[in-house]
């Protein structure tokens, strides 16, 4: 796809025996693009992170970083990479500066170049007044920053984070996910995580994975589109007729629930509440609640990754599959 | 490039750890020992050699089996430093970086075995140290010094490049440990299995040993074709490293 990708995954497979944890995966990542994987434990997203950085071999398919293929030319693809496995990959013995300077040598940065990397990464991630101390002595909180820096070292096209977040205080975390945006100006970002209000707050697009598969691959704005209301819940002690309600301008359809609750559903008109209220008061109906439903990124995920969703199954994995 | 690198992090490493430090102890100890006790021997014998036609010099009553006595510490002691070179970094999750750097597999292990063999020639090194501490009073026979200093190093070089492909087949530094001691131990004691057999095995499982190769460079003996075992032996067991860590991505 274009010049444009710098990375593209094509029909994906990998197996640990008879287990199939990648399952022919299609994707691309745009230059200017964070991109998030979700999925629930053991949906293939480090595994699928792994093969993209060379560290898993696939059992089919092909990774191309920057145009260049990975299995065929390793060292190339790998120069355009930063990965941050789950577990940061740190030499507890050393100090800072001397694994962030091991880190830019093993990727071929000069004496000058290094040093002006390692300052600028620490700068990054909060790690100037660390320089000195053993990485052993430091939090896990910290020792996650120095995988961090790692990773954004030698300033690679593609940035790959496993679970960046996991062990940080919320400070650290917003000032993590401030980075990420950050990167996403000029690099490419992969992330995986758990937290779904990271991929809100940080993605341009997401995608989810269930059992090896791609079950949701959408850009974030459109997915807040198609989460804004389109119904309306509402209780009345003394439910008016059901014309009455679909005389309502901008109500398309009424759906009973119970005795007296009721689902309207709209097309996307902020204002029918307020109608509904007023047409309340004016016939007597006793409106007690009124809920403006919408379907949140964890209800889309929950849907998608454990079968039967409430809102039909279009989207449903294994009807697809 | 990157092999400097890798060989400059596992030398550095290998000081910040008490362990190198005990064996470069030990051994230093060991051979200390072996040394006193032949040049009591010698010391003993000084009176009578002269005499003799062909009798051996200082250097070979003395400075032989100290070489000797350093190559069965190391026997002892290499596997236990080998064992994490590359198990640790598989437990740590520090391979990953490897891994995904622009670097090969043949320079990981490349970089990996110089770096075991500077610590290892930092220990024959202070080995050699005990036998020129002769020369305060002696004179030595520096040929046969120098193909026993020769022979010390081609045999720790093949411990720690059997040593580094253990490393290479468990995440578990102990059963690394295990497996290479008992393959060096086999190795060394290999051509048992000659002394009875028929006169065409003998030579094989003679040539297998390890220890008649070093014995010949004790003696003053540089044949080539134990270079070329060493070195045989050596590239061998590296290109096995390297291809486990390219299989390693394949399979679980």
């Amino acid at each position: 796809m274009g010049e444009h990708s710098l990375v593209e995954v094509a029909n994906l497979h990998r197996r640990f025996g008879d287990v199939h944890a990648v399952h022919g995966l299609n994707f691309n990542l745009r230059r200017g693009e964070v991109l998030g994987f979700l999925g629930p434990n053991g949906a293939g997203k480090t595994t699928t992170m792994q093969i993209i950085c060379g560290v898993l071999a696939p059992s089919e398919g092909a990774v191309r970083i920057g145009g260049i293929d990975l299995l065929d030319e390793p060292i190339a693809a790998k120069r355009q990479l930063g990965y941050l496995p789950e577990q940061p990959p740190l030499y507890r013995e050393l100090t800072v500066d001397e694994y962030l300077c091991y880190c830019a040598k093993l990727h071929g940065l000069r004496k000058q170049a290094a040093a002006n990397a390692m300052e600028e990464a620490k700068a990054r991630c909060g790690l100037q007044s660390n320089g000195a101390r053993l990485i052993g002595n430091l939090s896990k909180g910290y020792q996650q920053r120095v995988g961090i820096a790692q990773a954004i070292l030698h300033r690679p096209a593609v940035v790959v984070l496993d679970e960046p977040t996991v062990g940080l205080d919320p400070i650290q975390i917003r000032e993590i996910r401030d980075l990420m945006r950050e990167l996403g100006n000029d690099h490419g970002v992969i992330l995986s995580t758990h937290i779904l209000p990271e991929v809100q707050a940080v993605c341009d697009r997401v995608q989810i994975l269930h059992e090896g598969r791609l079950v949701l691959d959408e850009d974030l704005a459109e997915l807040s589109k198609s989460q804004r209301s389109r119904s309306i819940r509402v209780k009345f002690r003394r439910p008016p007729s059901r014309t009455s309600l679909t005389k309502l301008a901008g109500v398309k359809r009424v759906e009973a629930l119970d005795a007296d609750t009721l689902r309207l559903h709209h097309a996307d008109d902020e204002a029918l509440a307020e109608r509904i209220v007023a047409a309340s008061v004016a016939g007597d109906w006793g409106l007690y609640e009124l809920v403006s439903e919408s379907r949140s990124l964890e209800e889309i995920f929950v849907e998608l990754t454990f079968g039967e969703g409430q809102h039909g199954s279009a989207n449903n994995p294994r009807a697809t599959s | 490039m990157s092999i400097v690198h890798i060989t400059a992090r596992e030398l550095r490493s290998l000081f910040l750890s008490p362990l190198s430090w005990a064996v470069l102890a030990i051994t230093q100890a060991f051979v200390a020992y072996a040394f006193l006790v032949k040049l009591e021997l010698f010391l003993q014998l000084k009176p009578y050699l002269p005499g003799l036609p062909g009798a051996p010099g200082l250097t070979a009553i003395v400075v032989a089996p100290a070489f000797k006595a350093a190559g069965m510490v190391m026997l002892l002691a290499a596997p236990l430093v080998t064992m994490r070179l590359i198990s640790e970094e598989r437990r740590n999750g520090t391979l990953s970086l490897l891994m995904s750097a622009p670097i090969s597999m043949a320079d990981i292990v490349l970089g990996k075995f110089f770096g075991i063999m500077s610590f290892f020639g930092i220990v024959a090194l202070v080995v050699l140290l005990t036998p020129l501490s002769l020369l305060a009073g002696g004179t030595l026979d520096y040929g046969l010094l120098a193909s026993g200093f020769i022979g010390l190093l081609l045999l720790i070089a093949s411990f720690a490049a059997a040593g580094l492909f253990m490393s290479t087949l468990t995440a578990h530094p102990p059963v690394a440990a295990v497996s290479t001691f008992g393959l060096l131990l086999l190795l060394w004691n290999v051509d048992w299995a000659g002394t009875g057999a028929a006169e065409g095995v003998r030579p094989l499982f003679s040539y297998l040993a390890t220890t008649s190769h070093f014995n010949a460079l004790l003696q003053g003996v540089v044949d080539s074709a134990d270079l070329i075992y060493y070195v045989l032996f050596v590239v061998t067991f590296l290109v096995l490293a390297t291809r486990r860590l390219d299989t390693m991505r394949l399979g679980h």
